[in-house]
């Protein structure tokens, strides 16, 4: 047991004033968290593209999160005259709140969440669709026809990918039987889901993209065609509830739950161990932290170097491809589930090898159907330049 | 019971939908505005307006000396200057019978290529961002232009707008370490574009989102006046500096990349390959490249060319951009008028477009790799 197992300083006290103090600490660490993550994704973005980043508002451009605060804090919040106002007014918020909500159910460390929810899975999924609302909110509200189309985009676009995320987490909570995010984590201390699943890992972190609308999915926002998407007439602290708390937010929790979920959050790789007694919540955090830290890192790094999809693709790519090969895992799981139970080790073989083999057939309907007309001359340099050595 | 048509009509009701792209938009790559009518997310109709850049450049010029209208044709194709110098500068010439010396030839092709490399840079950079890039090609291929851009200013003073060609020959000698630096802009562009190269060309969103994508067919392309890469992707081996060389452009060994489909990504492809044949071209220009003269000896203070006309064309990164030069035996140009390659390559975005989506216009739009001042004058 934990120190902060016992109740956040230590003490029994009111379950509602508990609640309350909790939901400050999240909330605090989650700003902080969400202003960092604009510095680093800032500084890795520009590594990739050979500039420095932020470099002068403080060391190495440090408070630059800071200052961008300010600056957007200080702005005129503007609306257009012709905008529905309440719809208009109240889009940020509905985006934001279930953003913040995801991170309730998230047991940051053992013992250790705002509240531990048996469906706490489900729970999660289940709020941060939600999103999706404020999107079309905002871009009805707008007037704007930019932020329309985007708004009916994300729509389709968030929607559609809800699935195959639920189909993903519902594979990796079969194999723990179990919605609650601690039992799902107890049970990966030897071996993390991963292994066990690696096609609904991939499934998800593809189906996250879509729901952060990240590049390459980030078809409502489309800053080259729809100059922003639903968010084109918002400005001030409007636009950074969205953009910067909601977006950013969503990035942090989505990772968090699957660096949970599939990397078996403080249990794996050291197991249940008491190392420090009562201090061993701090190395739990870090474990949870770094991985979902790297788990933004490759978010961030796909999306500074790939092109953005166009929505019929995206969406083919949803229902053509996510979706049956979600539904496959789903049912394969049920079998082997269902006919394995006496022994662990032969269910986790099974378990790797089937989701290992579907993984390599979604790959490969990935190459056969990219290789389909109008492809069948293959491109290339080679084919513009003819037989010229280059 | 069906619904009766006639009397839901009201409900059931769809219209299509004008969406105004431009004049400030990040994809019209400058002051171009296109209206696009689309059903649902496919563009029925497209009205493209041009003329919010027009300045005046062709009738501005008449009212000036030969040599100092040559800064308007900077002004007018903002991309590839020394290019739009090269053929105002060789009518000029043609008219008044000129002889360039051979030095000043050689150093006007290699600027003139280098800064076709450039611009073929920008449209990488920039296509890329067309595509949903966040700027990474933009940076890589900018960090290639930079060095381009540092070596033009080296020699003529300034970054965009040199002004660095004359009638006869050009401004002023390059300096003496011309040769090395150019090698090494050289080896840059390379490297630059393997760079771009990796990052784009086999890239499978990439190929997904520009394969197929605004086709022109050869017939198309010529009845619409497309020329350049524009008409190179869609088959036709026609290039000025093969088919009519002017300058010295007969001296050179390069090929023409030709595409086959005639889709944005052959556009790409294309422009990709003449970077690497610009670099050809360089490089056997460096080897070649005489001492002696810049300008010819007894170079007339004042050009009076003889009263005549003369129609010069010559192959510039975006296609065919032509000079008309009337004299009538002044000091100033009669009538000047530019011919755009842009124009006539935008003129076919109408074509290409129809029944593609709204993020395929603004990939087509890129892929055509528009210069706004050049279309507008």
């Amino acid at each position: 047991m934990s120190l902060l197992a016992w109740g956040l300083f230590g003490v029994d006290m009111n379950v509602w004033l508990d609640a309350f103090l909790r939901l400050q600490l999240v909330v605090v660490v989650m700003t902080v968290t969400v202003m960092f993550l604009i510095y680093f994704e800032r500084k890795f973005v520009g590594r990739i593209q050979m500039r420095l980043g932020p470099m002068r508002t403080g060391p190495y451009g440090s408070l630059q999160s800071v200052a961008d605060a300010l600056k957007l804090l200080t702005k005129e919040d503007l609306r257009p005259s012709t905008a529905d106002f309440w719809l208009f007014e109240l889009a940020p918020y509905v985006t934001f709140i279930p953003a913040f909500m995801t991170l309730m159910a998230l047991p940051f460390m053992e013992g250790w969440g705002v509240r531990n929810l048996q469906l706490g899975l489900f729970y999660i999924v289940a709020v941060s669709g939600v999103t999706v609302i404020g999107y079309i909110m905002a871009g009805w509200a707008s007037d704007n026809k930019y932020a329309l189309l985007g708004a009916v985009r994300s729509a389709a676009q968030l929607i559609s990918y809800e699935i195959p995320l639920i189909l993903a987490v519902l594979a990796a909570s079969m194999v723990a039987g179990s919605l609650n995010i601690n039992d799902i984590i107890y049970l990966q201390d030897t071996v993390p889901n991963i292994v066990l699943q690696p096609l609904p890992f991939v499934i998800l972190m593809i189906a996250l993209l879509a729901e952060l609308s990240r590049r390459p999915f980030d078809i409502p926002i489309g800053e080259s065609e729809l100059v922003g998407g639903p968010w084109v007439e918002y400005s001030g602290i409007r636009w950074s509830i969205i953009f910067a708390l909601s977006e950013y937010a969503l990035l942090w929790g989505m990772s968090i739950l699957t660096a949970m979920v599939f990397f078996g959050g403080w249990e794996w790789p050291f197991g249940t161990r008491s190392w420090w007694g009562d201090f061993d919540f701090l190395y739990q955090l870090l474990l949870i932290f770094v991985k979902s830290f790297l788990l933004i890192l490759v978010v961030m790094w796909v999306s500074a170097t790939f092109p953005r999809l166009r929505i019929d693709q995206l969406m083919a790519f949803c229902w053509k491809i996510l979706l049956p090969f979600g539904f496959l895992q789903v049912m394969i799981n049920g079998i082997v589930l269902m006919y394995l139970k006496d022994s662990e080790v032969a269910r986790d073989i099974v378990l790797f090898l089937t989701s290992s083999a579907l993984l390599v057939a979604m790959g490969y309907v990935i190459y056969w159907a990219t290789r389909q007309a109008p492809r069948e001359v293959r491109v290339g340099p080679e084919y513009a330049l003819g037989s010229i050595s280059r | 019971m069906a619904l009766d048509p006639m009397t839901h009509e009201r409900e059931l009701e769809t219209i299509d939908f004008n969406i105004n792209i431009g004049p400030q938009h990040p994809a019209t790559h400058g002051v171009f505005r296109m209206v696009l009518v689309v059903d649902g997310e496919e563009v029925v109709d497209l009205v493209p307006h041009i003329g919010y850049m027009h300045r005046g450049a062709e009738k501005l010029s008449e009212f000036m000396d030969y040599r100092q209208a040559i800064g308007y044709q900077d002004r007018t194709e903002y991309l590839a200057q020394f290019n739009a110098e090269m053929t105002y500068v060789q009518a000029v010439e043609k008219l008044a019978g000129i002889e360039p010396p051979e030095r000043s030839q050689y150093i006007r092709i290699i600027l003139a290529e280098l800064n076709r490399i450039s611009s073929h840079f920008m449209f990488l950079g920039a296509f890329g961002v067309d595509l949903g890039i966040i700027g990474t090609s933009f940076m890589y291929a900018f960090r290639e232009r930079e060095h381009i851009l540092d070596l033009f200013e080296e020699i003529t003073g300034d970054r965009l707008m040199y002004a660095y060609f004359r009638p006869g020959g050009v401004a002023w000698d390059v300096p003496r370490n011309f040769k090395e630096r150019v090698r090494w802009v050289c080896e840059q562009a390379l490297i630059g574009a393997d760079d771009l190269d990796k990052l784009l060309t086999d890239n499978e969103i990439f190929i997904a989102r520009t394969l197929g994508i605004g086709r022109l067919s050869i017939e198309d392309a010529i009845n619409y006046g497309a020329t350049g890469p524009v008409l190179r992707a869609s088959g036709l081996k026609f290039d000025l500096r093969r088919d009519e060389p002017y300058s010295i452009y007969d001296r050179f060994d390069f090929e023409i990349p030709v595409g086959k489909n005639g889709d944005s990504y052959d556009r790409y492809l294309v422009r990709l390959a003449e970077i690497h044949q610009s670099v050809r071209i360089v490089l056997q220009a460096l080897d070649q490249l005489p001492e002696g003269p810049i300008l010819p000896e007894r170079l007339p203070r004042l050009l009076r060319p003889a009263p005549g006309e003369i129609y010069m064309r010559c192959e510039n990164p975006r296609g065919e951009y032509g000079i008309y030069l009337v004299s009538r035996g002044t000091t100033q140009p009669y009538r000047l008028r530019i011919r755009s390659s842009c124009f006539a390559n935008l003129s076919a975005l109408k074509h290409m477009t129809i029944g593609h989506y709204v993020a395929d216009a603004v990939t087509i739009l890129g892929s055509i790799d528009i210069v706004l001042c050049e279309v507008d004058r």
